[in-house]
């Protein structure tokens, strides 16, 4: 059973007629087979329309859906010989944060991403992908590694933000991402994130420092979730609306202000409808990115992302 | 209630008559509730004469007082595209600009000078945070930045003061992008080797901690400052528990080892000059003295000896 949005709300009431119709023992009914085509034609321009005019609270609903391709399901689909490293070496292992060696269409890269989880056992495991200061270590010891061998490192981020808990902070949550800013300024090998879906807060730009920053169509980014903006600003949960159209956290808007370099299109109903199909384009994407910035000199890669950097907010909406 | 409003204060008014003592005269401290008189308040650095509560100091009070005499010299910042996203939710942010600058006579929420402290050159990057609570947004990241280059320029320690509730939400997500500039600004500055000191004042929190304030060579806290990433009602909130006492205090980030030292507002000038001072390491380079064989197993970072 797929689960729908608000706003797909008579795209499910089509396509349960539809599946209905399917169901009946038809014997090979003409009529049947013409009337469930000509539903699913509807259904279709439904589908193009509702996605040809997504609301900024309708792409926050998107990118949270569950099963969007999430990082973990990238990795299988992208990556060979995926090899998980573990561990910050001071702490723990936090499986929010998920990393490790493999080969991305024949190179040897080091792969960081957000992991959410897909079940309510890998859900709880993940921590619902919110990371604790382990995470960041981990990623900030990964990159090092990555740094060390001369391989590209690839980013992809998808998380609510990093995790606001006691043992976090008394571990020094904030210095935590504040280091993997740093190592993600600090790399002399290249970097490409793709914000796949949700990008939140501190805890995305931990990971997002990058010389391409790449974001799917749908997808979100922002400097804090609508809800909370809402909460703090209208002093209501119930403006998370009209707080999602003023953060302009759409791919679309943040492409203009050049805080991201490339947006890449999702199949027609979003990246969950068609997921291998969301995939490919990531990867395509991905290598392409990396493709313009492999061999680049180190020293003037990372010169070259700081400048990037030093740039934005110098770019006016509209 | 106290003597101080029962009865000092109507007798003031009652001398002064119908003008009345302008309410910034007197200040109400915002721990032990004591009604403290201004001149003796500011002449304690802002520190309760009652119960030695640091209240927030204005950017400008926290210059004055960290640097030598007069030697204070504020630069000018670059300027920055106002209200980038014409972000509007109950209030333009374009009209939340215009009554901050009107109600501290500052531009954004930094101050940046060079002076001497000690007779140490150095720049210092204040945060205010009267002005919008000290939120960073791209005003506040180019300070940072032109503070580092100041500071490269003149080969001069930087220290940053900040007093921020986070990120600048009306900037979405450029604010967000201060974190990743302001971080930039740090690695200027360690490259060119000079000296990078933070002193967390209250507060420290979201983005500001998540950045630039949790990456100093050095970290002071001040007396009682809440630092932290998260907001303790959202830790609240998602955890549905009661925090410990003095959770996120300046304290508290010292006995988790996340700081070097809190530091009283009175004994803050004398210590960053000593620190300053050791850092800059003007001495001789110490003589080379070859260790006992017995002590060179290993040195005390559990490093192996080199072999010999
Ligand atoms: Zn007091």
């Amino acid at each position: 059973m797929p689960t729908y949005l608000d706003f797909e709300k008579p795209i499910a009431a089509l396509e349960g007629k539809i599946e209905e119709l399917r169901h009946l023992d038809t014997g090979g009914d003409i009529n049947i087979a013409e009337e469930v085509s000509k539903l699913q034609a509807k259904a279709d321009r439904l589908l193009s329309q509702a996605y040809g005019k997504l609301t900024p609270w309708d792409k926050v609903q998107v990118a949270r859906h569950p099963d969007r391709p999430h990082a973990i399901d990238c990795i299988d689909h992208l990556i060979e010989d995926f090899t998980p490293l573990a561990g910050d070496r001071a702490f723990s292992e936090d499986a929010a944060i998920l990393g490790g060696l493999g080969r991305f269409r024949r190179r040897s890269v080091m792969v960081i991403g957000n992991e959410k989880g897909s079940d309510t056992e890998s859900r709880v495991r993940r921590n619902f992908g919110m990371a604790r200061p382990e995470g960041y270590r981990k990623a900030r010891r990964l990159m090092k590694l990555a740094d060390q061998f001369q391989l590209p490192v690839i980013t992809l981020v998808d998380t609510a933000g990093a995790y606001p808990g006691i043992g976090a902070e008394e571990r020094g949550q904030a210095e935590a991402i504040a280091r993997s800013i740093e190592a993600c300024m600090t790399l002399r090998v290249p970097i490409v994130s793709a914000i796949v879906g949700e990008g939140g807060s501190g805890g995305a730009i931990a990971l997002a420092g990058a010389d391409r920053v790449l974001m799917m169509e749908h997808a979100v980014y922002s400097v804090i979730s609508p809800e909370g903006c809402a909460s703090i600003l209208w002093r209501s949960g119930d403006a998370a609306k009209q707080a999602a159209e003023a953060l302009r956290l759409t791919a679309q808007d943040l492409l203009k202000m050049k805080v991201i370099d490339r947006i890449i299109d999702e199949p027609m109903g979003g990246a969950h409808r068609q997921r291998n199909v969301a995939m490919d384009a990531l990867g395509d994407a991905i290598a392409e990115a990396l493709d313009e910035v492999i061999g680049i000199d180190g020293g003037t890669l990372r010169a070259m992302r700081r400048e990037k950097f030093l740039e934005m907010g110098k770019t006016p909406l509209d | 209630m106290n003597w101080l409003t029962n009865f000092v204060r109507p007798r003031i008014r009652a001398l002064v008559g119908k003008q009345g003592v302008p309410d910034n005269l007197w200040h109400k401290c915002t721990a032990c509730e004591q009604m403290i008189f201004h001149r003796e308040l500011s002449a304690n650095l802002y520190v309760c004469t009652h119960c030695g509560h640091h209240m927030r100091m204005s950017a400008k009070d926290r210059l004055a007082m960290m640097f030598d005499g007069d030697s204070t010299q504020t630069i000018e910042l670059p300027e920055t595209i106002d209200d980038p996203l014409k972000f509007r939710d109950q209030k333009r942010y374009g009209d939340r600009l215009k009554e901050a600058r009107a109600k501290t006579g500052i531009n954004d929420a930094i101050l940046v000078a060079h002076g001497e402290i000690g007779g140490i050159p150095a720049v210092i990057a204040a945060f205010d945070f009267r002005f919008m609570g000290g939120s960073m947004g791209t005003a506040v990241g180019d300070g940072l930045i032109a503070a580092a280059r100041l500071a490269i320029l003149q080969d001069a320690p930087l220290i940053v003061f900040p007093s921020s509730g986070g990120a600048r939400m009306q900037e979405g997500i450029l604010a967000l992008m201060q974190m990743t500039r302001s971080t930039i600004a740090v690695q200027e500055i360690r490259e060119a080797g000079l000296p990078y000191i933070v002193v967390l004042t209250d507060p420290t929190t979201g983005g500001v901690s998540a950045s630039f304030a949790m990456l100093g060579d050095i970290s002071i806290a001040e007396p009682g400052a809440i630092i932290g990433f998260a907001g303790a009602r959202v830790i609240e909130s998602t955890i549905h528990e009661t925090l410990p006492e003095g959770f996120q205090r300046a304290e508290y980030l010292l006995e988790h080892g996340m700081i070097d030292m809190v530091v009283p507002r009175h004994e803050l000038r004398d210590t960053l000059i000593r620190v300053l001072d050791l850092l800059r390491n003007r001495n001789p380079a110490a003589e080379v003295v070859a260790l006992p064989k017995s002590e060179a197993a290993a040195d005390d970072q559990g490093n192996p000896a080199p072999e010999l």
